[in-house]
């Protein structure tokens, strides 16, 4: 019993001193990214693996959640004679919530954990130690373009997620439920603001971006250096983003909402 | 992997963002779209607005001519003073009616604009003033329950 | 500069250093002079890579100090330190080769990283490099295809390509077939000639470095307990560099780990010290 509870407060003080780890490694990023631009070439590769191996996972995705939504929606909606804004219903939950929130889980799991795992493996083999022996810093060299290729490619994804999503939804109420196309549109336009509904969107993909970014570099940088140390590493990338993801989304809707 | 693959994919990858994003914002978002070159505003007042927000749509005979840009309350009427923004491509009469309607008995809140018969139109800085309040279901309950209690009172005195 | 009368290039004056509560090295003093090879030897764990990391500026010592080129090591900043770096070679237990990178990219990086050359110069002096190692075939490949001993040859190419003044090798021959290992002492004192740089070898193969190396320290739980050229090492009388010199079994440094009385432990009657059969008392 006693156990359990100093468990659960040495955790708790791990968790606290993870939280201004990162935070002081997230400063340490952003004072080494000089190099990040000047050599975007860096960057670039990185964007390859984070972003665009993500690519296909993200858009399917996307596409059968829109799916999904659509025959839901229609399912509720016709209960009320309003299956014309099943349009609607589709393109806000996936702008609002779904587009970001679904991309940043599936991106954690599938880059973020990438970024651990490579990061975590270069430390286990002293390929840091090593660049850091050759002069070459190892923060500015290896941690700061992953951090800024996370950061680009999250919104990107998101913004793809929730347009294949939407066209999905689309396809729905098209071929299946039989919406009139001009109808579905007309209906999107009158019910979807640009500010609150897409801006907003874009900034919570952006948030939840560079969130995982940190998370996933700072568990690489910060894993044990044995092959067991890494794939904890990992696995923590991939349950501290979610938690966080989830955790910014109520804060950032809480805070959009307001406005409305 | 090459570099210029690489180069190549990052490229069509970043393309694919940006033109997503546009498509959101352009089509979905109703950005840009529909935002008539001129403009002209007019002010209507209420008594009660029920459901309108700011934004909402303004139309005519079904068609969307502008939206609410503001929405104040006047303090020495106790009214609701709502600001229209109109397509400068449509002109009304001085005489219009605007009255503030539901679409279904639970979809979005608009407000209708009726035209009326005179020559003189509306121009920046006129003001509506016929218009009808928002219909307030609540309100619209208590009437159709005080009449059927008042029916049966009436009903019962004939007794 | 440098006050040290027998040219050293890096001289280590008593340092002391602990991880933690846990001390590693206590007060170790030696010196390695300019163009020579120099191994540090002791068993595992005795604390030979700290030194190394000492050296390399990596770790900062609790006590003491560490010069290399005349220079106090943990009184440089990052600059200074990089600057410092840029002078040295290292060459990691394992390698540490990139492994997303070509074998070719593994040894441009740092010429790439730290200089302007045009790339068809770094190409001539990557294939150089290693032609030096006996590699130049390898090229292309990627780290993951390359045996044990080739990839030790490459991190060897790599630690040397920007002509480094000090090369320092963390356990060179660890876990090589007889012929690599011979292959990485012969090209390791080769280098050394042909750069005219200093080396340190950190190492437990005693019978490859009294072929290769110009002088020996002898380290044991964090002390120098003997040094001296391979001839002087290979006649001493001193009972730890015997023991480890003929691999002996036990000596100064004893086979068992301290433990409590072995019969007792095992609940037998501790009656007389055993006899091993055939021995005399």
């Amino acid at each position: 019993m006693i156990d359990a509870i100093r468990n659960l407060g040495s955790r708790g003080i791990s968790s606290v001193w993870r939280a201004g780890a990162m935070a002081r490694f997230f400063m340490l990023i952003l004072a080494n990214s000089g190099m990040s631009f000047r050599r975007f070439q860096l960057t670039i590769r990185e964007i390859y693996f984070a972003g665009v191996m993500s690519l296909v996972i993200i858009m399917v995705s996307g596409l059968f959640i829109g799916m999904v939504l659509g025959l839901q929606g229609f399912e509720t909606l016709q209960r009320y004679n309003a299956e014309e804004t099943m349009g609607v219903l589709v393109a806000l939950t996936l702008l609002r919530e779904l587009g970001p929130v679904v991309t940043a889980l599936l991106f954690a799991s599938r880059a973020g954990s990438a970024i651990t795992a490579e990061i975590g493996l270069m430390k286990a083999t002293e390929q840091l130690k090593a660049m850091d022996m050759m002069a070459i810093d190892p923060m500015s060299r290896v941690v700061a373009p992953r951090f800024w290729a996370g950061a680009i490619s999250m919104p990107v994804l998101a913004a793809l997620f929730s347009s294949t999503g939407i066209f999905g939804g689309y396809l729905v109420a098209i071929l299946l439920v039989g919406i009139d196309s001009g109808v579905f549109w007309s209906n999107l336009h009158a019910a979807v603001d640009f500010r609150y509904d897409v801006l907003n969107g874009i900034v919570k993909s952006v948030v939840f971006g560079v969130a995982i970014s940190i998370i996933a570099t700072f568990e690489g940088f910060d894993a044990d250096p044995t092959a067991e140390g890494v794939a904890r590493a990992t696995t923590r990338t991939v349950v501290t983003s979610a938690l966080t993801v989830l955790l910014l989304d109520l804060i950032l809707t809480g805070f959009m909402l307001r406005g409305d | 992997m090459d570099r210029k693959t690489i180069d190549l994919w990052v490229g069509i990858f970043m393309l694919m963002g940006i033109a997503a994003l546009l498509w959101l914002s352009l089509r979905v978002g109703n950005l840009g779209e529909d935002r008539p070159s001129s403009t002209y505003a007019v002010e209507a007042k209420f008594t009660n607005i029920g459901g309108l927000k700011a934004k909402a749509p303004v139309k005519s005979a079904g068609v969307l001519v502008g939206r609410v840009s503001d929405i104040l309350f006047d303090n020495d009427k106790f009214q609701a003073v709502v600001t229209l923004t109109l397509d400068g491509r449509y002109s009304f009469p001085k005489d219009s009616s605007a009255s503030i309607l539901t679409s279904g008995l639970l979809g979005e809140v608009y407000i209708g604009l009726e035209p009326g018969a005179e020559d003189k139109k509306l121009v920046q800085g006129d003001k509506v003033m016929l218009t009808q309040s928002a219909v307030v279901l609540e309100r619209l309950i208590g009437q159709f329950m005080f009449g059927k209690a008042a029916e049966g009172d009436t009903a019962a005195a004939k007794k | 500069m440098s006050s040290s009368p027998s040219q050293s290039f890096v001289e280590i004056d008593n340092v002391d250093f602990s991880y933690g509560k846990r001390a590693i090295l206590k007060g170790i003093s030696l010196n390695v002079p300019k163009g020579k090879v120099v191994a540090i030897m002791g068993g595992s764990g005795c604390g030979k890579t700290t030194l190394l990391r000492l050296i390399g500026g990596q770790l900062v010592p609790s006590k003491g100090m560490v010069r290399v080129d005349g220079q106090d090591i943990a009184a440089l900043d990052r600059d200074g330190m990089y600057a410092m770096r840029r002078k040295m070679g290292m060459l990691f237990q394992f390698g540490a080769l990139f492994t997303d990178m070509s074998v070719f990219d593994n040894i441009a990086f740092q010429l790439r990283e730290h200089t302007t050359l045009p790339e068809d110069m770094i190409r001539d002096l990557v294939l150089m490099k290693l032609d030096a190692v006996g590699l130049r075939g390898t090229a292309k490949l990627f780290p993951a295809e390359l045996s044990g001993g080739m990839a030790r040859r490459v991190a060897l190419a790599r630690a040397v390509a920007l002509d480094p003044m000090l090369i320092m090798y963390d356990e060179p021959f660890a876990g090589l077939d007889p012929i690599s290992l011979s292959v990485v002492g012969q090209t390791i004192r080769k280098l050394n000639n042909a750069l005219g740089a200093t080396s340190i070898v950190v190492t437990h193969d005693i019978v490859e470095s009294l072929q290769i190396v110009d002088y020996l320290y002898f380290v044991s739980e964090g002390r120098i307990v003997g040094h001296g050229s391979p001839d002087e090492i290979r006649n001493s009388d001193e009972p730890f560099i015997r023991q480890f010199v003929h691999a002996e079994l036990d000596g100064p440094v004893p086979f068992h780990y301290p433990a409590g009385n072995y019969h007792e432990q095992l609940g037998l009657a501790p009656v007389r010290p055993v006899t091993p059969k055939g021995s005399r008392p």
